[in-house]
């Protein structure tokens, strides 16, 4: 029997705010243990949350670049589970009224995925194991999260990647998370069922905790299908539990017990009062959102006339699309910014991390002012690629690379006389044309163009040359 | 009495009658020579007190004004966070706890020069009516130290009733202010929920929690209450004083002014009690006030209500005490999980146990809907119940406490009767409404009795006139045997 994969994401996603969910603390990464920590966030008898409303702007923003409906009346509560990363012994969140409710991310095959809630809530502290002891920094506690839960309407491994890089690509785009895996700024739960394709039922469904990398998650979700179709077929039942993912083994792994277990009795925390969202106040921030990564794509294909998958690779990071739109403006063609993007400059930024960073020595700026050299005709296109090459490497701006004489291109008094020199210089090449070999031309040009140092017009030497031999 | 007033006292400062350090100094003494009967006090702070009263000397010998309360002598319940100094809720579980910040309520007395003289008793959380669930045992009646001080705030009532200290400030969650006052025969007000900032006291229940003034007179409580009623941006719920200081309202003629009695106040009230109270209420006609009876069926869920409500917040609220982070922590455990059981098992007392355990009980999935939700439901039926009265009233006249004070150990030997006796305390916990317990008599014994005067919400105003009125004209206050003698 064939099976189909049926999974749904839970992702944990920290929001870029200056400052905790419920206090002045900062919210910055790494820092010495419990430095970045007050009253507040540590819970010490009597002090009470107040929320960041910069929070709430960048959940909302999160919600309405995720296609969802905005609560005008939402609600905090706690859940209360009792863990020594969390100092108050319950999370504030939200239970029955999330902020953002009923969105959807639309895939490249056009299948949407349903998100059914985004909600708000406060990170907790980190255990650190050291020498048989167990210490506590809360300098996370308090950094505020959103939760984004989406139907279970992800039905392969491919849609799961690609549900996770939008959703990872929008956070940035909009600018409310960084969205580090590596970091633990973006985590996913998945949970994961099969059932035979055709069938409507869902089967039983575990959960796989706390991912950091999108190739673990895919590791771990072809994992859990073999093992879930492996049980199935054996006549075996799949069990619903919280599942860890090993790494190293490439296994997953019952949590075991008290996690499963867990009654967190939510009711509402009666130190916040209600959220209330006016509606003028949403339009504000829709009107805010920039761009996003699916309306750049369809712009750059339609309006830009750029190739779909050249599109692609520039809007996958918002710095890269950002230095592209920079560098074509005012051009003749976007097409010749985003070669030069593809084709040379991203042989600076390999991996992820840097193409999110952009951290390279041309300003778009200065490669803008370099493509306008070759609209207006002041440059070739060889030359303008060897200049880009140094300004990768040295940071200088075009001005400073190419002299007036290599802008004043040849004359053609200037490339008649090279020319002749090439027919004089190439007798094989010559002999060969003449005897019906037309590649044989192309020598005889080339040695025009090194020894003009690229000035020359290849077409223009081209024609000259046949017109001498001719 | 007058020179146990704030204002007296503030008038004696400003004329140099007495020095602030002798006023202080006299408090310190009269806590030496009288906590070991009353057991008001469970810490004292008489270093940081005298350091106080000669900062306002100094500033009354370079011939500056000072404020109202400037160089009064007070005290906190010691579930108000205090930098510095210990504050313990009356457990074992926070037995060594120094808060690193203030209260907000003790950030605008300190800023005012009020002269803390220590920390008062209270039951364990504030949860109890009688002072005796105190891990340094309870606080006793200055009227007669074999009967309780009340609770929670019964270090509180105890150490202003008996001369002390001058006023002090209480939380009050079911009744934890007023009945305290009305059994040490003295005046206290909770406000409306949200006058006063929470921010700083260690919570009990968080939608019931309020502090409020614990005071021998009515004017003194409406000083009090304006020095501490301000918007709170620390403080979600907090809304500050609505309107003009109550102080300037507060010798208002009360002519035509409608005071309601719900029948069902005085069901099952002790008959001097009803009685004080029916006379409370011809006092009040005599001042040209007008009575008018109603019915307030909806009071009977008041009870299972606050239990429900109160113990389900508490149960999240007392979650952190862990070991881990602060406080008491068991001294032999095997794992992480072992040591916070041990902790929570040996640090808590019984009353608190009880109450955390009902709490995670009714929170429960499965019996949150029987329970939880449906007291929630019932709140708001209270809530209509009590707004729909006050189209008939000003404000409403009702016992404190349906007894008088209850003698040492009686508490303990029958919780469930004790319970009972928050029945006139818990509604405007339930509901948010301000209501203040002033004395109107005694009993055979000579235990005071008490009255509540209870008002909509944020009149606080009305309720403090009403009351100052009635004291004006009764004249019932008797002071203690106990404390300073000015």
């Amino acid at each position: 029997m064939k099976y189909e994969l049926v999974a749904g994401f839970e992702t944990h996603v920290e929001l870029a705010t200056n400052t905790k969910i419920f206090c002045s603390c900062t919210t910055q990464f790494g820092g010495e243990p419990n430095t970045h920590c007050c009253p507040i966030c540590i819970g010490l008898p009597g002090t009470l949350p107040k929320l960041n409303k910069r929070v709430v702007e960048y959940a909302i923003k999160a919600g309405l670049a995720t296609n969802c409906e905005i609560a005008e009346i939402s609600e905090m509560d706690r859940k209360n589970y009792c863990y020594p990363d969390l100092p108050k012994a319950y999370q504030i969140s939200q239970f029955d009224r999330p902020l953002c409710n009923h969105g959807y991310i639309e895939l490249s095959n056009g299948r949407k995925i349903r998100i059914l809630r985004i909600h708000i809530e406060e990170d907790a502290g980190k255990l650190v194991h050291s020498r048989g002891s167990t210490l506590v920094d809360y300098n996370r506690g308090g950094v505020p999260l959103i939760e984004i839960v989406s139907e279970p309407d992800i039905r392969s491994i491919e849609e799961a990647r690609e549900y996770v890089e939008k959703l990872q690509l929008i956070m940035r785009y909009i600018g409310v998370s960084d969205c580090k895996m590596q970091e633990g700024s973006m985590r996913c739960d998945v949970n994961i069922s099969v059932r035979p394709v055709g069938s409507e039922k869902l089967g039983t469904r575990t959960e796989i905790k706390n991912m950091n990398s999108i190739n673990f998650i895919a590791k771990a979700m072809e994992y859990e299908f073999n093992r879930q179709v492996d049980l199935i077929e054996s006549g075996e039942k799949v069990v619903q539990e919280t599942l860890r993912y090993d790494d190293v083994t490439n296994t997953t792994s019952g949590m075991r017990g008290k996690e499963d277990a867990n009654d967190y009795r939510y009711f509402r925390d009666p130190d916040l009062v209600t959220i209330n969202v006016p509606r003028s106040r949403v339009e504000e921030i829709a009107a805010e959102l920039p761009e996003l990564p699916a309306q750049k794509l369809k712009r750059y294909v339609e309006e830009l006339e750029l190739p779909e998958k050249d599109a692609q690779l520039l809007v996958k990071y918002r710095k890269v699309a950002e230095f592209f739109e920079k560098a074509a403006e005012g051009t003749k063609t976007p097409k010749t910014a985003a070669n030069f993007i593809i084709g040379q400059i991203f042989r600076y930024v390999e991996n992820e991390a840097e193409k999110e960073a952009m951290d390279i020595k041309v300003t778009a700026e200065s490669l803008n002012e370099l493509i306008k050299l070759i609209d207006n005709g002041k440059i070739r296109m060889n030359l303008a690629k060897s200049t880009l090459d140094k300004m990768l490497e040295t940071g200088k701006k075009p001005s400073e690379l190419i002299s007036e004489s290599d802008m004043a291109g040849l004359d053609e008094n200037a490339l008649a006389e090279l020319c002749q020199k090439a027919v004089e210089a190439n007798p094989n090449a010559v002999a060969d044309y003449k005897n019906g070999k037309e590649k044989a031309i192309k020598a005889i040009v080339g040695f025009v163009m090194k020894n003009s140092r690229g000035k020359a017009d290849a077409m223009a030497a081209e024609a000259k040359i046949k017109e001498l031999i001719g | 009495m007058s020179e146990s007033k704030i204002a007296g006292l503030h008038r004696m400062l400003e004329n140099k009658e007495i020095s602030c350090q002798e006023l202080t100094q006299a408090y310190l003494d009269a806590m030496e020579r009288d906590n070991g009967s009353l057991n008001a006090y469970v810490t004292a702070t008489p270093e940081s007190a005298l350091e106080t009263a000669a900062a306002v000397d100094e500033k009354l010998a370079r011939g500056e004004s000072i404020g109202l309360l400037e160089g009064i002598p007070m005290t906190l319940k010691d579930n108000i966070s205090t930098d510095g100094i210990r504050t313990t809720c009356c457990s074992k579980i926070l037995e060594n706890y120094v808060p690193i910040y203030d209260a907000t309520v003790w950030k605008l007395l300190r800023q005012q020069n009020a002269v803390l003289l220590g920390k008062t008793n209270m039951d364990e959380f504030a949860m109890g009516s009688s002072c005796e669930n105190s891990c340094f045992g309870g606080a006793k009646n200055p009227h007669n130290v074999n009967h309780v001080a009340g609770g929670s705030s019964g270090g509180v009532a105890s150490a202003v009733g008996g001369h002390l200290a001058v006023y002090g400030l209480g939380s009050d969650t079911g009744g934890s202010i007023r009945q305290p006052a009305s059994f040490c025969g003295i005046v206290g007000m909770k406000p409306t929920y949200g006058a006063v900032s929470r921010y700083g006291l260690i919570a009990y229940a968080s939608s019931f929690d309020q502090i409020g003034p614990i005071t021998t007179n009515v004017e003194d409580a409406a000083i009090v209450f304006d020095a501490i009623s301000a918007y709170d941006e620390m403080d979600s719920t907090s809304q500050g004083r609505q309107g003009e200081p109550v102080c300037r309202t507060l010798k208002n003629d009360i002519k035509g002014m409608k005071l309601g009695i719900a029948r069902e106040y005085l069901d099952g009230v002790r008959d001097d009690v009803r009685q004080a109270v029916e006379q409370a209420a011809e006092v009040y006609r005599s001042l040209g006030a007008e009575i008018v009876f109603f019915d307030l069926p909806a009071l009977k869920y008041a009870l299972p209500v606050y239990y429900i409500l109160a113990c389900a917040e508490a149960s999240s609220n007392l979650g952190r005490y862990d070991g881990i982070r602060y406080g008491y922590k068991a001294e032999s455990y095997s794992d992480v999980n072992d040591m916070i059981k041990k902790t929570r098992s040996t640090g808590f007392g019984e009353e608190v146990k009880k109450r955390i355990l009902l709490g995670t009980y009714v929170l429960s999935s499965g019996y949150y809907d029987a329970y939880y939700k449906k007291a929630q439901k019932l709140r708001g039926t209270l809530v209509s119940a009590f707004s729909d009265a006050f189209r008939s009233c000003d404000v409403i006249l009702a016992p404190t406490v349906p007894m008088t004070a209850f003698e040492n150990g009686h508490a303990v030997s029958d919780p469930v009767e004790t319970y009972l006796t928050d029945i006139c305390t818990v509604p405007v916990n339930i509901t948010g409404l301000p209501g203040i317990s002033v004395p109107c008599g005694y009993d055979a014994k000579g235990m005071p009795i008490g009255m509540q005067i209870i008002g909509n919400s944020f009149e606080e105003a009305k309720i403090l006139n009403a009351a100052w009125q009635y004291e004006n004209a009764a004249r019932i206050y008797k002071p203690s045997d106990f404390g300073v003698k000015l």
